[in-house]
C-alpha cells in the first residue's frame, strides 16, 4: 500500500516535471482561475466597507432652535433612543458644530472668512439620528413628526430628512443593487473560470489516452493509472496557489497605500495579511480542487478498457 | 490454456470480422496466426487480451470465461499475458527502464526485484546501454525489443505478439523471432500473429490460417500457404 502511494506520487512529479509546456499550460489557467476566485473574496469584502462607509453617512438631523435648553434636547435624545428602529443618536452642541466646522475647513479662506463676516456662532445644536436600514428612516421621521406636533414643538427649528430623503434612498437602492450584482457576477465568473479550467485539464489528459490505454492493457490498476494523473493535477494546483499568491502580495503592498488615498479608511493590505490563511485556503482548495476533480472526471471515460 | 468456441465478431454496422472461429492452444505452444492483412489475427488477439468483446461464442483463458469478464478483475488476468505490438505501444514519457519496470510496479514487485529483473531482460534482449532513453530516442528495432523486454519482465503464462516484425528490417526481424522462441523454449505459451510467410516457414511449429475472418487451416507443423 505504502509502496504503491510512494510510486504514484513519483509517477505524478515525473509526469509533471517531464512536461514542462503542458504542465505551465495547466499552471497558467489555474492562476487565472484562482485569482478570479481570491479577487471575488477580496472584493466582497472591500466592497461590503464601502457600502457601511457610505450607509453610515446617511442619517436625519433634527437642529434646534436658539437658546433651545440643553436638558430638554437631552430629554429629546433620550425619547429618540427608545424608538426600536433607530441604531444611535448623537448629540451636536452648538460649540461642537462650529468647532467641527472650523475643523474642517481651517484650509479654506473663503469660508474661514465669511464665517467671521457671519460673526459670534451661526450654527444650531443638532441630534444626528441613524437607523438600523434606510426603510426605517420614514418610521423614525413620522415618530418625530408626532412628536414636534405636540410638547417639543416649539423646540425645533427644522428636521433635515425630507430634504435628504431622495438621497438617502437612492443611496440605499445603489448599495443594495451593487450587493446583488456583485452575487451575480461573482457566479458567473466563477462558472467560466471552472469552465475553463476544467475544459484544459481534459485537453490535456485527452492527450494522453493512448498512454492509459497501454497502461490498462499491461495489467494496471485504475487507481495506478488515476493516481498519478490527480497528483499532477493537484502539483499543478499547489504551484498555481503559490504563484497566485506572490501575485497578490505584491499587488496589496504596492497598491495599499494608494486605495487608502482614495478610500480613507480601507487597507487592503491589512486586511490581506489579517485574512492571510483565509486565502490560503480558499487558493489551495480552488487549485487542488480543480485538478483533482477534472483529472478525475477526464479519465473516468478512458478508464474503460 | 486457451480455448476458443464459435467466436464471431462483427463491427458495426456489418463488417464481419471473425467467423464461428474455434481452435485450443495447449501450454507451451508456440502457434502462428497467419493470413492476409484483415483476415482477423488482430482482432483475435484483441479478443484474447479483452480489448474487444465477441458478438458470439465464448474464450477461455485457464479456464475463465473471457466474454463474461467484469471489468474490475481485467488488470488481474492482463497481468498473466504479455502482449507486444506492432506499434511498440511504449510509455512515451517514460525511460526504457521506466517502462519495464511499470509493469513490475504494478503487480506489486519490490524496488530490489525491480531492479534485478529489468536490468537482466535489458541485457537479454541488448538494451543494457539504453535504459535512460526515452521510446522516441530508440531505433524501431530497438524499441521493439523493448516491448518484449516489457512482455516478458513479470514472467507472463502467455505473450501475444501481433506483428512484431511489421515495422523492422530482417535483420531486426529475425533478431525479434530468436528472442520469441527463447522465450519460449524456457516455457512460456507463444502466439505469434504475422502475414510474413519466411518467418512461419522457417518456426516449423503450429499454424492456425485465417481467411476472411474463418480458419480454413489448423496444421501441427505448418507452412505459409494461400
Amino acid at each position: 500500500m505504502f509502496t504503491s502511494i510512494k510510486r504514484i506520487l513519483k509517477s505524478g512529479w515525473l509526469s509533471f516535471s517531464r512536461d514542462g509546456g503542458l504542465a505551465a499550460a495547466t499552471c497558467f489557467i489555474m492562476v487565472m482561475t484562482i485569482f478570479l476566485t481570491t479577487s471575488l473574496f477580496l472584493s466582497r469584502d472591500v466592497g461590503q466597507f464601502l457600502i457601511s462607509t457610505i450607509q453610515e453617512k446617511a442619517d436625519i438631523s433634527v437642529y434646534f432652535k436658539e437658546g433651545a435648553p440643553e436638558e430638554d434636547i437631552l430629554k429629546v435624545k433620550e425619547e429618540i433612543s427608545e424608538i426600536p428602529e433607530v441604531k444611535s443618536v448623537k448629540y451636536v452642541s452648538k460649540s461642537e458644530a462650529l468647532e467641527s466646522f472650523v475643523q474642517r475647513h481651517k484650509d479654506d479662506p473663503v469660508l474661514m472668512e465669511s464665517l467671521e463676516e457671519v460673526g459670534g456662532n451661526p450654527f444650531l445644536a443638532a441630534l444626528n439620528i441613524r437607523s438600523f436600514e434606510a426603510s426605517q428612516y420614514q418610521a423614525v421621521a413620522n415618530f418625530l413628526d408626532d412628536t414636534l406636533s405636540s410638547s417639543l414643538k416649539d423646540l425645533v427649528e427644522k428636521v433635515d430628512y425630507y430634504q435628504r430623503k431622495p438621497v438617502i434612498e437612492r443611496i440605499f437602492a445603489l448599495t443594495s443593487g451593487m450587493g446583488k450584482a456583485g452575487i451575480s457576477l461573482s457566479i458567473v465568473l466563477a462558472i467560466v473560470a471552472i469552465l475553463v479550467a476544467f475544459n484544459t485539464i481534459r485537453l490535456a489528459i485527452l492527450n494522453q489516452k493512448e498512454e492509459i490505454k497501454v497502461q490498462r492493457l499491461v495489467g494496471a490498476s485504475n487507481w495506478f493509472i488515476r493516481g498519478p494523473f490527480l497528483v499532477q493535477g493537484a502539483i499543478s494546483g499547489i504551484f498555481a496557489t503559490i504563484i497566485c499568491l506572490l501575485i497578490f502580495t505584491l499587488i496589496c503592498w504596492f497598491l495599499s497605500p494608494k486605495i487608502e488615498i482614495l478610500f480613507s479608511g480601507l487597507n487592503v493590505w491589512r486586511y490581506f495579511t489579517g485574512n492571510f490563511f483565509t486565502i490560503i485556503l480558499i487558493q489551495l482548495v480552488t487549485g487542488i480542487g480543480l485538478g483533482v476533480i477534472s483529472s478525475t472526471i477526464a479519465i473516468r471515460k478512458y478508464l474503460k478498457v | 490454456m486457451v480455448k476458443l468456441q464459435a467466436v464471431t465478431k462483427i463491427f458495426l454496422p456489418n463488417i464481419l470480422a471473425l467467423e464461428n472461429v474455434s481452435f485450443e492452444i495447449k501450454p507451451k505452444e508456440f502457434v502462428s496466426i497467419a493470413g492476409k492483412s484483415g483476415a482477423g489475427k488482430t482482432t483475435l488477439l484483441r479478443i484474447l487480451l479483452v480489448e474487444e468483446k465477441p458478438t458470439k461464442g465464448r474464450i477461455f483463458f485457464d479456464g475463465q470465461d473471457l466474454s463474461k469478464i467484469e471489468l474490475a478483475r481485467l488488470p488481474q488476468l492482463r497481468r498473466k499475458i504479455g502482449a507486444v505490438f506492432q506499434d511498440y505501444k511504449l510509455l512515451p514519457s517514460k525511460t526504457t527502464y521506466e517502462n519495464i519496470a511499470y509493469v513490475m510496479e504494478v503487480i506489486g514487485a519490490t524496488e530490489e526485484e525491480i531492479a534485478r529483473d529489468v536490468n537482466q531482460v535489458l541485457e537479454i534482449v541488448g538494451l543494457e546501454r539504453r535504459t535512460k532513453n526515452f521510446p522516441a530516442e530508440l531505433s524501431a528495432g530497438e524499441r521493439q525489443r523493448a516491448a518484449i523486454a516489457r512482455a516478458l519482465i513479470h514472467r507472463p503464462d502467455v505473450i501475444l505478439a501481433d506483428e512484431p516484425t511489421g515495422n523492422l528490417d530482417p535483420y531486426n526481424a529475425l533478431d525479434i523471432i530468436r528472442l520469441l522462441l527463447k522465450i519460449h523454449e524456457l516455457g512460456t505459451t507463444v502466439i505469434l500473429a504475422t502475414h510474413n510467410k519466411e518467418i512461419i516457414n522457417s518456426l516449423g511449429k503450429r499454424v492456425i490460417t485465417l481467411e476472411e475472418g474463418r480458419v480454413i487451416r489448423d496444421e501441427e507443423r505448418g507452412r505459409f500457404v494461400f
